[in-house]
């Protein structure tokens, strides 16, 4: 077990609003979301000396856009999961002493794209040659496309799938940010149009503008900020295949499963250790796929495990408690969210608050099961 | 309507889009470990040598996994509801794909069901699509008769 010094979140926060920004820009978004976490953190943007967002906009212009200065930069653009990545290099900058205060922001046009990057690659590009070709049309034709076998191999059910869903509109219900808040059921989820088989618009996410920003520095100056410090107890990364057609097993990521068996180990936890749990859910069986791939339930049981109610309000393991992707808000790469939502939750300041956690984890993704990151965050040091 | 998208080749996937002009289904496989794979690459992905070939697969494969697009591409406009599907190749790689000769429900779309290739012209290339291999054997059978 390592006893390096360790890493805290000091500040976080989002963009004053999330859903349909036309009047901001991606860069705009994440201005204001870094305003907003410097802000939340009691410092000022002088005061910050690293920078980490995607690579579009990307650090550089982020960094001038603000006024800083880096002497530590990270561009690591892997998907939605960049941002824990992010977090987790933050650390290991800090404790070589490269950075002393990193700023990690999103910000995402993803719906209105007012100054947003292109969306689709290049016709020579892998999938421009071996997946665009066949009529794919972003994540719904392609994230989705695992499914089936997974159904097929562990008797997961529609209702179950459609479930998940309905666990989690039950969180966004609690929180006003939320696009949707009315109370949904199986039938609902099933009635709703077929958007790529098996999958219904409500097991899909929503497209939405936002953005959020972190600043992370190291444990020692714990209690200097406004708000209470969220320490960084464990990390992990990985990587599988830039194309879903190229998984080694659709019925699990392996980029999920050894994130996470990185990052128990390094905070030396275990699945009994956590009180809060927030899964990427892009699509209604990605959280299926990250309580299997984290150990909270063994192959094949998630869908049982959800439908019987541990996750939602109530449940033993609340998960996904702003009502993620599905519910609350979704701008294309959502990692950021997700790290958010832990952070109020550890601080015992989130709209549907549960009991103050003393473990949150956060497990992302990247592109289609591409990428994984996850974050073990506590209330105390390790 | 937009063109349905035309892939655009490279040096390492060259031979593989020559070999769907020629009707062949041509992927690789390493000299040293032995590991038939896809997408095309100058090394291999299992032991990470350099010595490998292109051979020619028997194009016959199953049905591994799939959805049913509902909201069509640019260019699939007037399919109605097609499906994206992945094959597993009975050499082992897996590759995206389309069904054709069937219909694209999923009463017809069972996983497992056997297929084999068949080429389409896109553009100046073909494409490799699947189609269920029990058509091939009735048709086979009615031949024989």
């Amino acid at each position: 077990m390592s006893r390096e010094p360790g890493v805290i979140i000091a500040g976080a926060a989002e963009t004053d609003q999330v859903g349909k920004l036309p009047g901001y820009s991606t860069l705009a978004l994440h201005v204001e979301a870094a305003v907003n976490a410097v802000r939340d953190a009691g410092l000022a943007m002088r005061d910050i000396d690293g920078i980490a967002t995607v690579s579009s906009p990307g650090p550089v212009q982020v960094a001038h856009a603000l006024g800083i200065v880096p002497r530590w930069i990270d561009g690591t653009g892997v998907g939605g999961t960049s941002f824990l990545l992010h977090v987790r290099h933050a650390a290991a900058a800090i404790r070589a002493g490269y950075a002393r205060t990193v700023l990690v922001t999103h910000g995402e046009s993803g719906r209105s794209r007012v100054g947003a990057s292109p969306r689709w690659g290049s016709p020579s590009s892998p999938a421009g040659q071996f997946e665009a070709p066949h009529g794919t049309f972003g994540p719904t034709t392609t994230f989705t496309i695992t499914a089936l076998r997974y159904m097929k191999d562990f008797g997961l059910t529609h209702e179950q799938l459609a479930y998940v869903a309905v666990a989690q509109r039950r969180w966004a219900a609690k929180n006003p940010r939320a696009a949707y808040r009315d109370p949904i059921t199986v039938d609902d989820v099933l009635a709703s149009r077929l958007i790529a088989y098996p999958f219904h618009l409500l097991e899909c996410c929503l497209v939405t503008d936002g953005g959020g920003a972190l600043v992370i520095t190291s444990a020692d100056r714990a209690g200097d900020f406004a708000r209470p410090a969220v320490h960084v107890l464990g990390t992990g990364e990985s990587a599988e295949a830039p194309m879903i057609s190229q998984l080694a097993d659709f019925t699990e990521s392996r980029a999920f499963r050894l994130a996470g068996q990185a990052a128990f180990a390094e905070a030396g936890i275990g699945v009994g250790d956590v009180g809060h749990l927030m899964i990427y859910d892009a699509f209604a069986h990605v959280p299926i796929y990250g309580l299997e791939a984290l150990g909270f339930v063994g192959k094949g049981e998630a869908g049982a495990f959800i439908a019987d109610g541990n996750t939602e309000p109530g449940g033993r393991l609340p998960v996904n408690t702003n009502g993620g992707g599905l519910s609350y808000t979704h701008t294309g790469m959502y990692g950021m969210f997700a790290i958010t939502e832990a952070v109020r939750q550890v601080r015992g300041e989130a709209a549907a608050q549960v009991r103050t956690p003393d473990i949150s984890v956060v497990l992302g993704n990247g592109g289609a099961f591409a990428t994984g990151g996850v974050l073990v965050l506590g209330r105390q040091p390790r | 309507m937009t063109a349905k998208p035309v892939p655009v080749a490279t040096p390492e996937t060259q031979p593989f889009w020559d070999g769907c002009a020629a009707g062949q289904l041509r992927i690789q496989r390493c000299m040293n470990c032995a590991k038939p794979y896809f997408d095309p690459r100058p090394v291999c992905p299992a032991c990470g040598s350099v010595n490998v070939e292109w051979f020619t697969a028997s194009g016959r494969a199953t049905l591994y996994s799939y959805v049913i697009n509902h909201r069509p591409a640019p260019g699939f406009e007037d399919d109605g509801p097609y499906a994206i599907a992945v094959v597993q190749l009975a050499e082992g790689p897996r590759m995206m794909t389309n069904l054709t000769g069937v219909p694209n429900t999923p009463e017809n779309l069972v996983l497992d069901m056997p297929l084999r290739v068949t080429f389409e012209p896109r553009g100046e290339v073909y494409l490799p699509l699947f189609t269920p291999a029990e058509e091939e054997a009735r048709e086979k059978a009615g031949d024989d008769r």
